[in-house]
């Protein structure tokens, strides 16, 4: 078998395969089911951020005509959660409520009007408990009855974690210069313009089908069949098209498993939409963290050592966050060569709607803190900030001081190109008072290198059946929220057989029907199931050459697939139909359908915590953002922003500019206006569209995208992840292109106008970093085993 | 109480009852099977539900039912003609202006509005159009090359 | 989704039909025009009304004409048709400004005038839905004793945040109202009470048909400077509009500087007046100004971004309004 050497369809800026359906209005997403008979359902939610709930009295909901049924925490009292280690959520409060929003009962009824209604007449009784609200106030509350969760070892912290990697003491002894800072970087929300919606049916055949907008239908299966105690092999998760997710509609949640259950009591089909003010409560976003670091370099700039301890404000539940908070370490060393690297981070629980997995999942916090500290490095030595990254970048086939594996890498070319498109040398430094330039990397992984439950099997299967017509389907648990990966699985097999992608059928997170794909998380699905599609393809390939050699007479490897022929590469005119092909194939094989599936590299390094941080292919991202500032109202306005982005190679350049085009935006947002914040009295202070600040298109600025394709040898074609990744440089940009307008450091997001003025008047106080006592280090270096075993 | 009314939605004549209550988003999607139109806040905060009525951008969670009467409602699914998709639509879709798509509806018929009344507008007339739908996918640029392409494909 | 509760919805066919309506449902009955205030107000519980009398239509709430007096403007324009109006864009560019200021395009053709200038006052105790209002315990504004935002206040807070409003005061525009009992002329500024609950001095059963704004405001030079965070979407957290007639030697005669989003009523700043009248105006004179209007302004925790940078905008903002005026220096903002 040949390897065609020009490739046909991936690099094409073509078309989604569900475009015209969404410009069309067809797309049918969650809220637009309606099966027969659907009743509504609502979640009554505790007005409380902190309580113990004395008891529940439903009784005169279920006496109103046409309220069907009333749940409560005893109906579901099976904890859960996303990471099998941290299960602390109950989908209905059982004896304790720890956001203002948790919920306590679920209604269903003949309308969502009725449903509401009924809420207002259900009792829950409150013993009101003082509520957590912030990081200080939750290291401080260590007393046994100040406790949010009892599960946890230390009162209210989730989980402490402390790595040292080489010679950190050496290290710093060996600088010419310390560098010293403590950043902030406040949490924001996802904002989805979908808000959350499920609906659940139980059938007569005692099976359940929910359709819910998740990103990780294969974990709610799983959760489902938890908490319903339900044999999983009866119930079957439909991922809706997301409309919009940015890692928000990640883990399982209340009202997907509420539906389930009112629909298991009332056999009827159960609809949750939840409005937009719950969405906010619903939350998973962005950790707000307090980070201090410190850096240590020789007088021309080098690194010797870098330190860091992050603060992560958790929220009431666990969610992704034992995975957050090492995220918050992990990657500080895959830019610029660290020889030495130190990193404590301590995740706590606060009476806050949840933090979890937002776009670049705990990166983008310590990624602003490093590259503002880089900055100040070059500031201070009087060096160009590229040239000082220039100086020390990360290489291709490399490992890490804390072992992780870089493949490929185009930070060089990212750099380079990202300063000449935007006339760096003439900008930095030299623009008028006011207006503003500034540089910022950042690296991020292409999917997490283990699943989030431990298991063996592939993170990705795809199916694929030829049918006689010549037509294709493929069957890919993977869920599509946007970022096409419906139509990468197209693209790919399209390529493979050389055939029209019109011609594809695609069937997607089903979980009856469709084989695992573990999710639309850590930029791992193109990578994934490109791959377990190429294998899928060769094996069919081996069966349809088989065919066509003894059809043309042709030798199978000069054969090659190739505008809807298998042909004879070396004379064209000689070969027949993909779909002959396939007929041929057919009667030689008997039904054709193969499957392929995926594993990421194993991961050689094995110490606790090693687990967050190795991926099969890092991506490396620069932005440079031109900006201007009125120094009298501290108001700000974006310019231009260069973002240059290493995806490997650009599977659909469309949609990868796309990705990293919002990337860019979001990343402005969270550094401009977006947060996610509270009342003293423990309640969302901004909860709506008009309040949490999202920019428009006047805020938006033009974003130019440079794509580097370094072909990396694990991606399918060479491809690498950009949905995340493009996020992270651009926040600490915008705060180095503000010190280079106005001559300001700001080591907090958002950068309100009202921060500006303060810190133009010296008055914008430091971050403050609490006293935490971490565990001791584990002790790491490349070829080493564990030293220490971790204590939280 | 239901009323019987009659609107007119994508050039057909539609007898529908509903509750006065209802706005007009509610009976696009509940009453008529339209569910081209999204709704992102009902709140008038994000732009999702925008509709045309008498040719203008409007938000159908603020308005009722019953104010519609009498008018010309277009909806996402009023966009193509004879069969064919809007010269927006088919730039939008060419130019992967639609990730997860769920604003894209409310943003086509405002750029339509846009064009109907402005065939030629610049980048800036397209933001200013286009302010008033939110969205958190594209940041913007994709759909105003989008708006831009269509503007040339009619023209 | 948020829906609307049940309600009774009149639809008069004259402007009569419509005040008759409103005096004989009394307390109980709202009008409602573009609905963009109303509806979602009804939607989260912040009015409870059991009718609602609509103003769509009626055809003595339209038309945009200059008359022997000045220049009349029904009630019932949208937003966009304002702000599209040429004698107003040559006019009064204030008043262009603001109303394509206000929220969005969309809200903008739904959403009249007459809506805006008689927008309900705002606060972010105030402006959320039952379930959060319940959970923070009623303010006074809707279904509470105290006010939220300061609990030992013996009014309400929230924040007078019409665009136009300012505008409309700085130029001496007359509200007409009509009710059963019949019209009545009052000079806008005196419609607007700095209270955030009885924010109006429109009686219930009364319609605002118009806006008058007399022949010598026509004359004026006149800007409108609003503070938000975004081009689109937001409530003025900060509006300034500034009028301002100078002689041919440059003297001031009349001018006048009115702020929103300081109180629960656009503010007026009589320092414009007594201290740039009859006199050449310089830095120092607007400096005068400037520190009078932020003296007065009063904002507070409740609203988009930090009370202190709000006030702290309102120098900075009636500076550059009446620079622009006055051509004085150029001016962002």
């Amino acid at each position: 078998m040949t390897r065609k050497k020009s490739l046909s369809v991936i690099g094409k800026p073509l078309r989604k395969v569900d475009a015209m359906a969404k410009c069309a209005g067809e797309t049918v997403y969650a809220d637009d089911l309606n099966l027969p008979r659907m009743i509504y359902a609502k979640l009554l939610r505790s007005p409380h951020p902190h309580a113990r709930v004395l008891g529940v009295n439903a009784a005169r909901a279920l006496t109103l005509d046409g309220v069907y049924a009333v749940i409560t925490g005893e109906d579901l009292p099976q904890k859960f959660g996303i990471m099998p280690s941290t299960e602390d959520e109950e989908a209905l409060a059982v004896d304790k409520v720890r956001y203002a929003g948790d919920p306590v009962a679920a209604v269903a009824a003949i309308s969502e009007s009725l449903a509401e209604k009924a809420l207002g007449t259900i009792d829950v009784e409150y013993e009101v408990l003082k509520p957590i609200l912030s990081i200080e106030e939750a290291l401080a509350s260590t007393e046994e009855s100040q406790r949010i969760h009892t599960w946890n070892r230390r009162a209210n912290v989730q989980k402490a974690v402390s790595l040292e990697f080489g010679d950190i003491e050496g290290g710093f002894a060996r600088s010419d210069h310390i560098f010293e800072g403590t950043f902030f970087y406040q949490g924001n929300t996802h904002l989805p313009m979908e808000q959350y919606c499920a609906v659940g049916s139980y059938g007569p055949d005692d099976k359940l089908t929910l359709w819910s907008s998740t990103q990780t239908p294969h974990y709610l299966h799983r959760a489902l069949a938890k908490v319903l105690k339900l044999p999983a092999s009866r119930i079957r998760v439909i991922a809706t098209p997301v409309g919009g997710g940015f890692g928000g509609k990640s883990d399982p949640f209340s009202h997907e498993i509420c539906a389930a259950k009112l629909s298991m009591i009332t056999r009827r089909p159960v609809k949750f939409t939840l409005s937009r003010e719950e969405c906010f409560y619903v939350h998973r976003g962005r950790h707000p963290v307090k980070m201090w670091a410190k850096t240590g370099v020789k007088s021309d700039g080098t690194i010797q050592a870098m330190q860091y301890k992050t603060f992560l404000d958790g929220g009431g539940y666990s969610s992704y966050g034992l995975a957050s908070v090492y995220y918050t370490g992990a990657l500080q060393t895959v830019t610029y060569k660290v020889p030495a690297y130190k990193f404590e981070g301590v995740r706590v629980f606060t009476n806050k709607p949840p933090c979890g997995p937002k776009r670049g999942h705990g990166t983008p916090q310590p990624r602003f803190a490093e590259e503002i500290q880089m900055d100040e490095i070059a500031e201070k030595l009087g060096i160009d900030p590229l040239d000082l990254r220039l100086k020390q970048l990360v290489e291709a086939n490399s490992v890490t001081i804390n072992g992780l594996q870089i493949s490929s890498c185009g930070l060089r070319e990212c750099i380079e190109k990202v300063a000449e498109r935007a006339e760096w040398k003439k900008k930095f430094r030299k623009l008028p008072f006011g207006h503003g330039i500034g540089f910022a990397a950042s690296a991020y992984i292409t999917g997490a290198g283990l699943p989030i439950y431990r298991n063996d099997m592939p993170h990705s299967g795809v199916q694929i059946k030829l049918d006689r017509s010549g037509g294709v389907t493929v069957f890919c648990g993977s869920t599509d929220i946007g970022q096409g990966s419906d139509s990468i699985l197209v693209y790919a097999i399209a390529e493979e057989f050389g055939i029209d992608p019109a011609d594809i059928r695609v069937v997607t997170a089903d979980t009856d029907l469709t084989p695992v794909d573990l999710g639309s998380y850590s930029s791992r699905v193109t990578i994934m199931t490109g791959n377990a599609t190429i294998q899928a393809c060769g094996k069919l390939k081996l069966m349809l050459l088989e065919a066509a050699s003894e059809a043309l007479e042709v030798p199978a490897d000069d054969l090659e697939f190739a505008d809807g022929q298998v042909r004879s590469a070396s004379l064209p005119t000689r070969g027949i139909s993909f779909a002959e092909c396939v007929v041929k194939a057919e009667g030689k094989h008997g039904t054709l359908g193969a499957t392929g599936s995926y594993w990421p590299p194993k991961n050689p390094r094995e110490f606790k915590g090693s687990g967050v941080g190795p991926t099969p292919a890092y991506t490396f991202s620069t932005s440079i953002v031109e900006l201007h500032c009125d120094s009298e109202t501290g108001e700000i306005k974006i310019d231009k922003v260069w973002i240059a982005h290493d995806c490997g190679r650009a599977f659909n350049p469309l949609l990868v500019e796309g990705q990293t085009e919002g990337s860019v935006y979001m990343a402005l947002g969270e550094a401009l206006m977006e947060e996610q914040i509270f009342r003293k009295n423990g309640l969302h202070k901004i909860p709506s569209i008009l309040e949490y600040k999202s920019p428009t298109t006047l805020e938006t600025p033009e974003i130019e995208t440079i794509l580097v394709e370094t072909i990396d040898p694990e991606g399918p074609y060479g491809a690498k992840e950009a949905g995340q990744g493009p996020l992270l440089p651009v926040v600490p940009a915008v705060s180095n292109a503000v010190y280079d307008a106005i001559g300001v450091r700001i080591h907090e997001v958002p950068i309100t106008p009202d921060k500006i003025l303060r810190a133009l008047e010296g008055r914008l106080k430091a971050v403050s970093i609490p006293k935490f006592d971490f565990p001791a280090p584990l002790k790491w270096q490349p070829g080493q085993g564990v030293q220490v075993e971790q204590k939280s | 109480m239901k009323r019987l009314l009659r609107l007119r939605v994508n050039g057909e004549t539609k007898e529908v009852a509903f509750e006065t209550s209802k706005t007009l988003l509610e009976v696009l999607r509940e009453d008529l099977g339209l569910n081209g139109t999204k709704h992102g806040c009902e709140l008038g905060e994000c732009g999702t539900c925008t509709v045309l009525v008498n040719g203008e951008p409007v938000l159908s969670c603020l308005m009722l039912g019953v104010e519609a009467e009498n008018a010309e409602i277009v909806t996402v699914e009023g966009m193509s003609q004879n069969g064919k998709p809007h010269p927006l639509q088919k730039a939008f879709a060419d130019l992967g202006a639609a990730q997860c798509g769920y604003c894209i509806p409310g943003i086509l018929l405002t750029a339509k509005a846009l064009l109907d009344e402005n065939p030629h507008p610049t980048r800036e007339e397209i933001r200013q159009a286009l302010s008033g739908n939110l969205c958190r996918c594209t940041g913007y640029t994709k759909i105003l090359q989008a708006v831009e392409l269509a503007a040339k494909e009619i023209a | 989704m948020l829906r609307l509760p049940e309600f009774n919805y009149v639809r008069p066919r004259s402007l009569r039909e419509a005040t008759k309506a409103l005096a004989e449902l009394g307390p109980d009955a709202m009008a409602v025009a573009g609905g963009t205030d109303v509806y979602p107000k009804m939607k989260r519980g912040q009015f409870t009304p059991r009718h609602l009398v609509s103003l769509r239509g009626l055809r003595e709430l339209k038309g945009i004409r200059q008359t022997k007096d000045g220049l009349w403007i029904g009630a019932g324009e949208s937003l966009t048709a304002v702000s599209r109006h040429r004698v107003i864009a040559k006019r009064l560019p204030a008043l262009t400004h603001a109303a394509e200021s206000v929220s969005t395009p969309q809200l903008r053709n739904m959403g009249t005038i007459g809506g805006n200038v008689l927008v309900d006052t705002r606060c972010n105790y105030y402006d959320q839905t039952f379930f959060w209002r319940q959970a923070v315990g009623f303010c006074m504004k809707k279904d509470g004793q105290i006010c939220l935002v300061a609990p030992g206040s013996e009014k309400c807070l929230a924040i007078a945040s019409s665009d136009t409003a300012p505008v409309l005061v700085s130029l001496g525009a007359v509200a007409v109202l009509v009710s059963k009992q019949g019209e009545r002329r009052v000079k806008l500024e005196e419609l607007y009470r700095d209270d955030g609950i009885n924010y109006s001095a429109k009686a219930q059963d009364e319609v605002l048909k118009g806006l008058l704004i007399p022949k010598e405001a026509l004359t004026l030079s006149n800007v409108y400077l609003k503070l938000r965070r975004r081009g689109s979407f937001d409530f003025p957290i900060l509006g300034v509009a500034a009028t301002m007639e100078l002689d041919k030697q440059g003297e001031c005669r009349r001018a006048g500087v009115v702020l929103t989003a300081v109180a629960s009523a656009p503010k007026v700043v009589p320092e414009a007046m007594t201290s740039l009248q009859g006199k050449k105006i310089t830095k120092e004179l607007i400096e005068t100004v400037a520190d009078a209007a932020a003296k007065i302004s009063h904002p507070l925790d409740n609203a988009d971004l930090d009370y202190w940078y709000r006030k702290r905008m309102v120098k900075v903002y009636v500076r550059r309004a009446l620079a622009r005026l006055t051509g004085l220096e150029p001016a962002g903002g």
